[in-house]
């Protein structure tokens, strides 16, 4: 191949000159090159391997459906593999390099696979690599391992970094009345009409520079500039280097715009690209269409390209791609190229496949001094790293017989047109086989979106135009909520038919013709695929691997479908297509991400107190999304002494820990009161005002769903808190049941869990600490404020707050709830009361501690698939009543005897630890799903050993006094313990009176 | 029809591949058969092919309405694993991996399973002992199960996100070495194979439209091949069960039916060596990749019923966040394409394998989205119980009528919601 | 993505709410027998095709509504209150007909 850069053509700025460099080798280009014309522009042949036969392969094509020139760009952290080099804008310092090769794409060791080429056939690894050749000997999955490590190291293309990608990303959110997806002729006339018409419109196109197919046009530059800055001025929303990668529900669109992948140092506080959710009324699919290839010997060969990325490099790049150039086609396409290739001073041999080709499209080509052969294609490409001559046939298709060779440096394929019907296939609108013009288009849809252009199949640059009018007027209608008018530009446009041809072959000579030349998928794959029975569009795909490389079946899908066709004696439209899936061409996954990683990866929330525990040396663990104090260590402290000393605090004097993040609901309404007997498993009739209440809530399907209290405020008003875990689930089945299920009852339910900061103060002190905090401190006294009482009252300083004596450790103890913003000033307040006292401050270690010892259940133990009995709160849940769950928590297997029940777990020797996870098995037992599990652990400061929580058949009365294994094979191995009942500490719960 | 072996893959490209035959046949539909499976996926092949294998019965048609393997089995995430806890559950999945260690010999074809290790990422002292409880039974009723700290998590996978300033740090993971990725077209493809060879008729392209019913049982499937007569049907059509019950005027199921996405990427060079599986803060994520070279990766449903093959972008913009959370490296990776898949969520999480209320009808169904990896075991019970009129104990379970029991073998503990099973 | 008419709000990102089931389901009361509630909280038509189920608008007014949507291409018929007194008080300007 002999590429030149002609002077004073293209759109390219020859003042601007940038340096790069591929495989090493410092090379130059202008700004407006893509990487792929900078490289051809410096006769760089061999860009890529293929993956399977390591085959030399340079450029294809110049666009997105580029499926031999894969290179990898940037270099660490910054590597990009699997790069189109035709889609790739050149930039200052570009770093470019082959990939899938070694030492180089020019060299690659790797190309032995060819040799073996004859074994490695379709499929071929479904049918060995199981065991010990040559008869696949042996069991298991062993040998198949070892094969594995060296297939999986020869497959793939490029190699990705192991750094963490160092860009940003954003997403952006829009809205529009029309999208238009191109800026070709029809593109631009759909968005111009539409505009003038008074819509909000949006024009993305993937290309760097607008303009489509008008930038492949020999002198369209000033024109262009022109309409596009007539597009501007009339209020289209310009987006270049966006691609439209998919279509999804309600007209949503999503962009990828690439910003500063052109750009040689871009600004840190640019995103490298933005990822665009976009709404849009109505979208114009005007994406073009796609050259086809035709299989023929080696028609993966550098120098064999599509017709049209010829015409792209002269008349946009300034690049003639060779100087002796066979021309191959069936339809008049490729005459324009021909054309402008032989001005451009190239010596054209151009061969049709059609018997007889229009006489005006012959004239021209006489004129142009093109030799014109008729009912002929190309056999066989000759040259290993570039194509030197091509070996023709003669006929027609289906009987082609061998007829001479014709030298040349560059050979240039048109196989007919395939129109981007890519977005339309996202929306499950089935393409249509269109046989005049031997190419899919989409069925008839009533989605709102219209074709144009040569996406409809319309290949006359005037009815381009008028189709994209003709658009713009469907969507006018659908906005205006009248009949969509039918599209009346027809498809087609040439003045000679097509003839269809995919396949070029004589009797007897078989050299390898590349279908899906990515992939290595050959004509023979195909037909071996349908001698096997995989004849399925989708057998075929997934046997071959046909469609499923980097270009997603854009170049050899129709050649395949058609070569199936054919085998089975059928039309192409009775073997079907496979669906093409978003995203249009490849997007990286960072765009998709956006902002949202890191610690932004899911909303933290802090509650009101997290500065102010931060402060006092608190350590924080996760719940949820939440972030809770653990243990506040002091000097010289581990986790363990720290909660240990927290625990033994509480029991001795007091504690304050924040308990904001349980959840807290506002109930107000005459049938508060009524909604609470039904949600609760307990009863609520009758808690009088002043008063809480522990409640336990069932699903429907009579399993624990939360626990809580509800504080009975007034006659109508209740105050709910809810575990941590199930804040939101709980709010939104109130609100499910209130307005789906019972909407005759008068409540209404609101979340507070943000307005109020809640403190629990525990421990035999904590009401001298509460009396030195609020305005009136006899309020908090036992007559006035007995356990489960209930008071809303101020503390100092007229702070507003709500005090219920609830305890969750088994201690004298408080919660005190204050408005969110008072919670630093009164948690300040508590503590330097509290602190005189001996006090501490406690995290959820050392309240997983106090639980524990008094045996209360949280999620640990409340998984879902606990019934109130297996918690030990069976004598809680009301015969007398019904609720939620009522009906069938009495279900047969939920009432068995032999349940696992609640249960308190010592070490048989008092010095032992063991763990939470640790199954429960009988000691003669220690295998299979043993008898129960352990839930939770803790050294218990107040029996001075290690305690557990957990579940076992049939409870305590079963196993008291038995041998019992905690075993845990995967950390300690066996313990013995033995069963006690869950409440370890106070069992009699004397000390919460005290 | 030819073995596959080296041996004969060296001598067809000798030959230029001309020696290999039709994998399997394209027979018209018999008027009769001993038993019909409805559904070519990988449950119903599998099925026909033990009946024929372990139970000797061969007068076997499985109907196909579209391609074989063409549902979810042809569109799913190919993780093999065994890490289940319930009872029944746990050696209903072990069995499964049993079947799939040996499933390439077993089927003459190479289905690929690739026992890589699968990796459960744990962020929590509290999320480690629940994980505990998993793998301690798993380690006592006979499987393999691990814990690593997270020294010797970031010797075997150096490049995951162990910021401590994450989101959610990292602090171990729980492992089973057994668990892998299998190639998902491979499995529906050697059943099929072997299937045939034992004298299966697979019928593709043949939609049942109907179904007679007489005296209590089904009596023929009307199909637009014409009307079938079978001795025994099994339903095992997953994403459509729904629709097929309703024929059979059988009225509802507890199933409803859900999308999930999938994703791969472009083909890269080896970057991940074992199935990852990243679970917390309400994210759901898992990520291997092929032998081709992609990053296969999913999360969680669209959260809404759907019987369409397309999901929308809120998901995947949700899974791109946990991948990229988990693996940074993956932000230059292109996503290459995505799909998805229609499940039968079922009320409990679990799948039902069992009788019905027509006595010659079983149902097969409502596998969630963790199908692919029972189809061994599914298969082999579901010919047992086909075969033998009754259940064996270890599917007691897998009934409609658990519900009504009150039998529970939710491994999340989700409740009766479909969605939020998984 | 869906984009769901909320009666309240307008027509919104279904991100912003969250799915809550078959709408055709009619709970029994609180005493009826375990077999109704079997029915009602386990047995689903599993419609292919247009259904009416539950949404909540979670991330918004947090209303319960009902929508109208086909379940074979998401195309959404018709949305409105689930609260029948709610619906009550929606005016046929703001209603469901609002596609916008």
């Amino acid at each position: 191949m002999t590429a030149r850069r002609l002077p004073n053509s293209g759109h390219i700025d020859r003042t601007q000159a940038l340096s790069f460099t591929w495989d090493g080798e410092p090379l130059k280009g202008y700004a407006g090159d893509t990487l792929a014309s900078a490289l051809l522009a410096n006769n760089q042949q061999v860009l890529g391997r293929s993956f399977k036969y390591h085959r030399p392969r340079g450029l294809m094509s110049a666009g997105v459906e580029e499926s031999g020139a894969l290179v990898t760009v940037g270099q660490g952290a910054r590597r990009d593999a699997n790069v189109r080099a035709t889609t790739q804008e050149l930039y200052h310092g570009l770093v470019a390099q082959g990939q899938n090769a070694w030492p180089s794409v020019r060299l690659d060791v790797g190309a032995v696979n060819g040799l073996f080429g004859r074994f490695f056939s379709a499929g071929f690894y479904y049918k060995t690599f199981m065991g010990l050749p040559p008869f696949e000997w042996g069991r298991g999955t062993g040998m198949w391992m070892r094969y594995e490590k060296i297939i999986r190291k020869a497959a793939g293309m490029g190699k990705a970094s192991r750094a963490p990608d160092p860009d940003p990303y954003e997403h952006a959110h829009a809205y529009c009345e029309l999208l238009v997806v191109g800026s070709g002729p029809a593109g631009r006339a759909a968005a111009l009409s539409a505009a003038q018409a008074g819509l909000d419109v949006v024009l993305v196109e993937q290309d760097a520079v607008l303009g489509g197919d008008s930038l492949s046009q020999p002198q369209a530059r000033a024109d262009l500039a022109q309409e596009i800055k007539t597009l501007s001025t009339a209020g289209v929303r310009l987006m270049p280097r966006t691609t439209a990668f998919g279509l999804y529900d309600g007209g949503v669109a999503g962009l990828l715009e690439r910003v500063t992948d052109h750009v040689a140092t871009p600004a840190p506080w640019m995103p490298r690209q933005r990822f665009w959710t976009l709404r849009a009324q109505y979208t114009v699919v005007a994406a073009g269409a796609l050259e086809r290839h035709v299989a023929f010997g080696n028609n993966d060969r550098p120098g064999v390209m599509t017709a049209n990325s010829a015409r792209i490099y002269l008349n946009r790049f300034g690049i003639r791609g060779g100087e002796d150039i066979l021309i191959a086609t069936n339809n008049d396409s490729a005459y324009s190229c021909a054309q402008n290739l032989a001005q451009a001073g190239a010596h054209i041999k151009l061969i049709d496949a059609r018997d007889t080709v229009p006489r005006q499209l012959r004239a021209q080509a006489e004129q142009s001094g093109i030799a014109l052969h008729t009912g002929m294609a190309p056999l066989n490409a000759l040259g290993t790293k570039g194509v030197t001559a091509v070996e023709l046939a003669q006929g027609n298709p289906g009987n082609w017989r061998q007829a001479g060779v014709v030298e040349c440096d560059l050979a240039l394929i048109s196989g007919g047109w395939s129109p981007i019907v890519n977005l339309l296939s996202h929306r499950g609108i089935q393409p249509v086989w269109d046989a005049q013009q031997a190419c899919f288009l989409p069925a008839p849809t009533t989605e709102p979106l219209a074709l144009a252009g040569s996406a409809a199949g319309i290949w006359d640059q005037a009815a381009c135009v008028r189709s994209g009018q003709a658009a713009t007027q469907c969507a006018l209608a659908h906005l205006a909520g009248q009949p969509v008018p039918k599209a009346d530009q027809p498809s087609g446009g040439w003045e000679g038919a097509i003839t269809p041809l995919y396949e070029v072959s004589v009797p007897r000579r078989n050299p390898k013709a590349f279908v899906d030349p990515q992939h290595d998928v050959t004509t023979e794959d195909i037909r071996l695929a349908h001698r096997e029975g995989y004849v399925s569009v989708e057998h075929l795909k997934r046997y071959t691997t046909l469609g499923m490389a980097t270009d997603q079946g854009k170049m050899g899908n129709i050649i395949g479908l058609a070569l199936m066709a054919q085998a089975l004696g059928k039309e192409i439209p009775e073997v079907g297509t496979t669906t093409f899936r978003p995203p249009y061409t490849p997007i990286s996954i960072g765009a998709l991400k956006g902002r949202n990683i890191g610690g932004h990866f899911r909303p933290l929330r802090r509650t009101p107190l997290h500065d102010w525990n931060l402060k006092q040396g608190g350590t924080m663990t996760m719940a949820g999304l939440w972030h809770r104090p653990w243990y506040f260590a002091g000097t010289g402290e581990t986790i363990g002494d720290a909660y240990v000393r927290e625990a033994e605090t509480v029991r001795r004097t007091v504690g304050l820990c924040d308990v904001t993040s349980l959840g807290k609901i506002a109930i107000q309404g005459p049938d508060a009161t009524e909604l609470l007997n039904r949600v609760y498993s307990n009863p609520f009739a009758k808690l009088p005002v002043g008063k809480a209440r522990y409640g336990i809530m069932l699903r429907d399907d009579g399993f624990v769903m939360d626990d809580g209290t509800s504080w009975r405020l007034g006659e109508t008003e209740y105050f709910m808190t809810t575990t941590t875990a199930h804040a939101g689930k709980v709010m939104a089945f109130l609100e499910e049941l209130l307005q789906t299920r019972w909407s005759n009852l008068r409540v209404h339910v609101t979340s507070v869990s943000e307005q109020w900061a809640g403190v629990a103060v525990a421990g035999p002190l904590s009401r001298q600490v509460l009396e030195s905090c609020t305005e009136d401190p006899g309020c908090v006294a036992d007559s006035t404020l007995p356990f489960m009482g209930v008071l809303e009252t101020t503390l100092k300083g007229g702070i507003p707050c709500r005090i219920a004596r609830i305890s969750f450790s088994g201690e004298r103890a408080f919660e005190v709830y204050v408005p969110s913003d008072f919670g630093p000033t009164v948690m300040q307040a508590l503590w330097d009361s509290a602190r005189p006292l001996r006090g501490c401050l406690y995290g959820l270690e050392a309240l997983g501690a106090l639980r524990i010892e008094k045996g209360h259940v949280t999620g640990a133990e409340l998984d879902g698939r606990v019934t109130v009995e297996d918690a030990g709160l069976g004598r809680m849940a009301s015969d007398k009543k019904s609720y939620i769950g009522s009906a069938l928590r009495k279900r047969p297997d939920m009432t068995r005897k032999n349940r696992p029940r609640l249960v308190g777990i010592f070490p048989r020797d008092r010095r032992e630890i063991f763990n939470a996870g640790s199954l429960l098995c009988a000691a003669d037992h220690v295998e299979g799903y043993g008898e129960g599990w352990i839930t939770a652990v803790t050294h218990s400061p107040a029996l001075g050993h290690w305690i557990g929580l957990g579940f076992i058949n049939g409870g305590y009365g079963e196993w008291q006094n038995r041998e019992v294994i905690a075993a845990d094979p995967l950390r300690k191995g066996n313990t013995g313990v033995e069963i006690v009942s869950p409440h370890m500490f106070d069992a009699d719960g004397e000390r919460v009176y005290g | 029809m030819k073995a596959y072996s080296a041996w004969n893959v060296f001598l067809n490209g000798l030959s230029g591949q001309k020696g290999w035959t039709r994998a399997w046949r394209d027979p018209e539909p018999r008027a009769e058969y001993d038993v019909v499976i409805v559904g070519a996926g990988l449950h119903g092949l599998a099925s026909a092919y033990y009946l024929a294998k372990n139970h000797g019965i061969t007068n076997i048609a499985v109907l196909e309405k579209g391609w074989l393997g063409g549902g979810n089995g042809g569109r799913n995430t190919t993780i093999v694993r065994s890490n289940y806890m319930m009872p029944g559950n746990r050696e209903f999945y072990e069995h499964s991996l049993k079947l799939w260690e040996e499933l390439s010999h077993d089927l003459n074809y190479n289905v690929m399973f690739s026992q890589r290790a699968h990796v459960t990422l744990l962020h929590s002292p509290a999320a480690r002992d629940g994980a505990a409880r998993r793998y301690n039974t798993m380690r006592l009723t006979g499987s393999d199960g691990e814990l690593w700290d997270l020294p010797t998590l970031k010797r075997h996978i150096p490049h995951l996100n162990y910021d401590a300033d994450a989101r959610f740090p990292i602090i171990g993971a729980t492992v089973q070495p057994r668990a892998g990725t299998a190639r998902h077209d491979a499995v529906a493809w050697g059943y099929a194979r072997a299937a045939d060879q034992r004298g299966v008729d697979i019928i593709q392209n043949c939609e049942v439209t109907g179904v007679d019913r007489c005296d209590g049982q089904v009596s023929g499937l009307q199909t637009n091949r014409g009307v079938i007569r079978a001795k025994k049907v099994g339903f095992a059509v997953a994403g459509n069960t729904s629709r097929l019950w309703r024929m059979a005027e059988l009225g509802k199921l507890p199933i409803e039916s859900h999308k999930l996405q999938a994703f791969v990427s472009e083909p890269l060079k080896p970057l991940l060596d074992q199935v990852v599986v990243f679970g917390v803060g309400g994210a759901h994520f898992y990520i291997s990749q092929s032998d081709k070279g992609g990053m296969v990766f999913g999360g969680d449903l669209d959260w809404y019923k759907s019987y369409a093959q397309r999901g929308n972008l809120p998901l995947v913009q949700d899974v791109a966040e946990c991948a990229t959370s988990i693996l940074p490296c993956l932000g230059r990776v292109r996503l290459l394409r995505h799909w998805s898949g229609v499940m039968d969520m079922s009320m409990d999480g679990s799948p039902f394998l069992c009788k019905t209320p027509l006595n010659n009808l079983y149902l097969n169904a409502g596998w969630n989205y963790g199908g692919f990896k029972a189809s061994p075991a599914s298969g082999w019970y579901f010919a047992d119980l086909i075969a033998n009129d009754r259940p064996d104990p270890v599917i007691a379970n897998h009934t409609l009528e658990r519900f009504a029991q009150g039998v529970n073998i939710d491994e999340r503990g989700a409740g009766p919601d479909p969605k939020l099973h998984g | 993505m869906l984009r769901i008419p909320c009666p309240f709000c307008g027509t919104r990102d279904h991100s912003e709410f969250s799915y809550g089931g078959d709408a055709s389901v009619d709970y029994p009361a609180l005493d009826a027998p375990a077999e109704a509630w079997l029915e009602a909280v386990f047995q689903r038509e599993n419609i292919d095709g247009v259904q009416e189920e539950t949404w909540q608008h979670l991330h918004g007014c947090r209303m319960w509504i009902i929508v109208e949507r086909d379940t074979r291409t998401h195309e959404i018929h018709s949305v409105r209150p689930a609260h029948p007194g709610m619906a009550q008080t929606q005016s046929p300007e703001r209603g469901p007909a609002d596609r916008s």
